[in-house]
């Protein structure tokens, strides 16, 4: 079973303060903390089970800057066994369309069952590149699916849907799966395979070298535009409790006992 | 302007309350701009959901063919790529839930339609549709507009507003099924209910919701001790499930559970649209987290910020003494 895994390098804003940039359509990610996002992490762990039990190989594509080397050597010490990087600021990140278009030319033309993506990216939240993928390819898709039982020309999924109920659906291969967290337990990448990874094939790719029309995927022809971001006033009606760690405490636990929250 | 199309979601015997959100917005938009807001439905069996939709549009557009029993993506996809070329809407509205981003960014490349995903409101500046969205988790707006030419594409963010009153009474239009015959690339095959735990969260009257911020297993009893002090249930947000620290059954929010408790105390949560939406029908919250800036103290009615290891101990102990 060959796969193709997508990966995107995120920041991680959980506890950072973000600004706005002087652009007005970035922001300041001078001192965020990067990493591998989320759901792809989970899509990277499916690829690898499904290679090990199914044999096959495991390909990364990732398109991102030179600064998303180490997340995807991460990827190839677990397992994985090449990887494509599209590295071309041409490309207009914005757009889940045109990365769509992106990441389908580097798996066009070349045999695979499955290609697995997140289900989101933690940062623009799009949820819509694998399934735009798909479309690329001319293959079936499934969208946030957090079980994977794979046949040789089949593959069963379990696509979680609102409530907790799961929708049950059976797709010819080749397909592109969209993997949404809690699917697996990622491992960590051993240290053995930390070593082998430095000498596995990363290719690093332009537009041109893909095929693609650089003004195809960048922003001129996009047919959606980010005017400006802004901070949203926060409508907090919050009491915030001040003092210190444990007088805030106790102030709380009086508010909650005495103030008839209970 | 021309016309706002809203795609009709329903499953398992129920229209979805999504459905009138984006009837809701798309009133509110037609309003400025002018132009019908329409209600495209497909399924089997569902004159009902046709007269229920008639009274939030001004038109409601049907299919009713057994081939669209269950949601299936490729067969919407193919229904709405004959459709929207003959009908021509200034904007298709889709819901940005499970069904709408397995069906939306396909369909958006098949018919190369200006596409925005996730919008959790759309403004009118001089005519344009300017749709807003969030960009780091609710940390920052964005506002986007359209290139090209219309039909439009949006998948719109469920509970991002109350729906509206049932004002309308749209005509109701039944339409022949452009799809003639199934298509088998993916095939639906049953539905799998949630597991049944041995708490049934929606029903707590106190619960104690368990975030990322707890940062490992071997912290939980923090929670657990706190919970057992005001009686109160344990749940979660979907990061504490998927690290396993609790089971599914007890995971708040959009894939999990819709809880209003009396008292819901959110622990190292930041509040995701997605957990936001399952919990801020609570009398009241409380939020502990370390980062001013999360969505989470935006549904709150107490927060503390701060470092939760340094206040939760205090707090079950204060609580204990208190309750005696």
């Amino acid at each position: 079973m060959n796969i193709f895994v997508c990966v995107k390098r995120v920041p991680d804003t959980s506890e950072a303060i973000v600004k706005v940039d002087d652009s007005g359509k970035g922001v300041d990610s001078s001192k965020f903390s990067f990493d591998i996002n989320e759901a792809d992490n989970y899509a990277v762990e499916e690829a690898m089970l499904l290679k090990e039990a199914k044999g096959g190989n495991v390909q990364v594509v990732c398109a991102g800057t030179q600064d998303a080397d180490v997340m995807i050597r991460m990827a190839l010490a677990k397992g994985g066994d090449s990887a494509i990087r599209i590295d071309d600021p041409r490309i207009n990140v914005i757009d889940p369309v045109q990365m769509a278009k992106v990441l389908a030319a580097a798996i066009k033309g070349k045999e695979f069952d499955l290609v697995l993506t997140g289900c989101m990216a933690n940062d623009d939240g799009n949820m819509a590149v694998g399934v735009a993928l798909a479309e690329e390819l001319g293959v079936p898709h499934a969208a946030m699916v957090k079980k994977v039982e794979a046949g040789d020309d089949k593959v069963k999924v379990y696509r979680e849907l609102e409530g907790g109920v799961s929708e049950v659906v059976e797709m010819d291969l080749p397909a592109v799966i969209t993997i949404q967290t809690g699917i697996n337990e990622p491992r960590y990448a051993p240290i053995r395979g930390i070593r082998q990874a430095q000498k596995k094939e990363l290719s690093v790719l332009k537009l041109d070298d893909l095929g693609v029309a650089p003004e195809d995927v960048g922003e001129d022809t996009s047919l959606i535009a980010l005017e400006n971001l802004y901070i949203p006033e926060v409508e907090s009606k919050a009491e915030i409790i001040e003092g210190e760690p444990e007088e805030k405490a106790v102030i709380l636990a009086e508010k909650i006992v005495k103030g008839g929250l209970l | 302007m021309g016309n706002i199309y809203v795609l009709a979601e329903h499953r398992q015997g129920e229209l979805r309350e999504v459905t009138l959100e984006m009837l809701t917005k798309a009133a509110a938009v037609a309003g400025q701009t002018g132009g019908e807001v329409v209600a495209l439905l497909l399924g089997s069996a569902v004159d009902s959901y046709a007269e229920k939709l008639a009274e939030y549009s001004d038109r409601v557009i049907y299919v009713d063919d057994p081939l669209f029993a269950e949601y299936n993506s490729e067969k919407y996809q193919k229904v709405l790529a004959a459709i929207l070329p003959e009908y021509k809407p200034e904007l298709m509205m889709i819901a940005h839930t499970t069904q709408g981003v397995d069906l939306a960014p396909a369909l958006a490349v098949e018919l190369k339609l200006p596409f925005i995903p996730d919008v959790i409101d759309i403004n009118v500046e001089g005519g344009k549709l300017k749709p807003l969205r969030q960009y780091y988790q609710g940390k920052v707006n964005a506002n986007f507009s359209f290139k090209g030419e219309p039909p439009y594409l949006i998948t719109f963010r469920e509970a991002s507003l109350e729906i509206g009153e049932a004002t309308k009474k749209g005509s109701i239009e039944k339409i022949e099924s452009p799809l003639k015959e199934d298509i088998a690339y993916r095939r639906f095959l049953e539905y799998v209910e949630a597991e049944v735990g041995d708490v049934d969260i929606t029903q707590s009257e106190i619960l104690v919701a368990v975030g990322r911020g707890i940062k490992e297993d071997k912290n939980m009893p923090l929670v657990e001790e706190l919970a057992a002090a005001l009686k109160a249930d344990l749940c979660g947000s979907r990061a504490s499930i998927d690290a396993g620290w609790l089971g599914h059954d007890r995971q708040v929010g959009t894939s999990g559970k819709t809880v209003k408790p009396k008292l819901y105390i959110a622990i190292g949560i930041s509040g995701a649209f997605q957990h936001l939406a399952g919990m801020k029908g609570a009398k009241a919250i409380i939020a502990i987290n370390k980062d001013p800036d999360a969505p989470i103290f935006t549904e709150a009615d107490f927060g503390i910020v701060d470092d939760l290891f340094k206040v939760l101990p205090k707090l079950t102990e204060k609580i204990k003494e208190l309750k005696g």
